[in-house]
């Protein structure tokens, strides 16, 4: 049961859906002849209860805090379940097994920072910016990505991390723009906040709402567009300030009318 | 044509780097640059011609087929492809116009575009349950002749 929950655990903490934790406990705890065990899983916690012939009941909470996202704890942890489903771990063993995973390190922030880098340099050309642009928006994704890692994540709290985030953006980019450094403003924004954006809650919330999780479902989506309108006023605020720092010019020159199609 | 194979490549460079990010098993990177790069193919393909919502309908329908495809295939939880897989198409371009236009005071440029947004987001969420309910044996049927 202890085993069940921990691996629970690892998946929730880590971006999996709620089906896939359930999914999970339940395989886990048949293998290991728990029958009457019964999980609820939301996206901050897992209630868990059952029994069998040797320890009559067990009920266990458990309040788990989502931290980042590490896809690699969750295919370790998949990968476990189905090998302990072919009998090839003892619980002892698969505990043991459990903990080598929730430790495995992450990626080096040498790599994290030049991956958000490389990112928001090749958004800004997608959208359409042109390799000058694309060097400014990999400047500002690799400095932006030091803030995450170094200030907003250990200090911040999401609110004012994205605010901030996205502001820090918007104003670097005018920075670059004023060296000429990239010749389109808005491509290079574009581009570089992209490593804020928060697909990850997305994506697990449109899936969970699929699967009929609506209560995880809508705490993640509302992750989500809290997150996504804190970016945007963070770029608001910042466009306010290049506005007033130069009496508006540089926004007007590059105002180009953009209608969506 | 060249034009399209750089773009393509981009795609895959952009998507792999948020792999990264993510933290995905490195052995998995290959796979989720070529499924977000088909995506965009996808997105980029149909854009001019039927609109941005369509376009991202499509285009996460073919991100999503693949990424189950791909996890059946590999033996692993298809959110290792789909969440950086689908990357490209999230509306973050939206959201910064929208904000843009907001403060520069051009109310209906703003609201177009967050409208925009909005539609986009709707028919991702659309083409992820659409996708998502095609029965698990279609795929492994699929795999089964490919191989």
């Amino acid at each position: 049961m202890e085993l069940a929950l921990q691996a629970g655990h690892i998946l929730l903490e880590n971006g999996a859906e709620i089906f896939r934790v359930e999914e999970t406990m339940d395989r886990i705890c048949r293998y290991y002849g728990v029958e009457s065990e019964s999980t609820f899983v939301l996206s901050n916690g897992i209630f868990m209860t059952g029994g069998n012939d040797h320890e009559k009941f067990f009920a266990k909470v458990q309040h788990i805090p989502v931290s980042g996202s590490h896809l690699d704890k969750v295919a370790a942890v998949n990968q476990l379940s189905r090998e302990i489903e072919h009998g090839m771990y003892t619980a002892s063993q698969a505990m043991e097994e459990l903990e080598r995973i929730r430790q495995m390190p992450g990626k080096r922030k040498r790599t994290l920072i030049l991956a958000s880098g490389i990112a928001s340099g090749a958004f800004c050309y997608l959208f359409g910016g042109n390799l000058g642009d694309s060097l400014a928006a990999f400047l500002v994704g690799l400095v932006l990505y030091v803030y995450i890692l170094f200030v907003s994540t250990p200090h911040l709290s999401k609110i004012v991390g994205n605010i901030s985030g996205g502001t820090l953006v918007t104003l670097l980019c005018g920075l670059l723009y004023a060296a000429t450094i990239g010749q389109h403003l808005n491509f290079m924004i574009i581009g570089s906040i992209m490593p804020l954006v928060p697909g990850v809650a997305f994506t697990n919330a449109i899936r969970d709402m699929a699967d009929g999780d609506y209560i995880s479902g809508s705490v993640r989506m509302l992750d989500a567009l809290l997150s996504f309108l804190c970016i945007a006023i963070g770029v608001g605020i910042g466009i306010s300030i290049l506005g007033r720092i130069d009496g508006g010019s540089l926004l007007y020159t590059t105002q180009t009318i953009f209608r969506p199609r | 044509m060249p034009a399209m194979l750089v773009q393509f490549l981009v795609a895959m460079t952009a998507t792999i780097s948020f792999s990264v990010l993510f933290g995905v098993p490195r052995r998995y990177y290959f796979y989720c640059g070529v499924i977000g790069a088909a995506g965009w193919a996808v997105y980029c393909a149909l854009l001019d011609a039927s609109g941005a919502a369509i376009a991202s309908l499509a285009a996460t329908m073919a991100v999503i087929f693949l990424s189950r495809l791909a996890a059946i295939w590999q033996h692993c939880p298809v959110t290792i492809f789909l969440i950086s897989g689908i990357f490209p198409l999230v509306p973050g371009a939206g959201v910064y116009w929208t904000a843009y236009y907001l403060v520069t005071d051009e109310l209906e440029l703003a609201v177009e575009n967050g409208y925009q947004a909005v539609k986009i987001a709707f028919a991702i969420v659309l083409g992820i349950v659409f996708v998502f309910e095609l029965p698990q044996k279609l795929f492994l049927m699929l795999l089964g002749r490919r191989k």
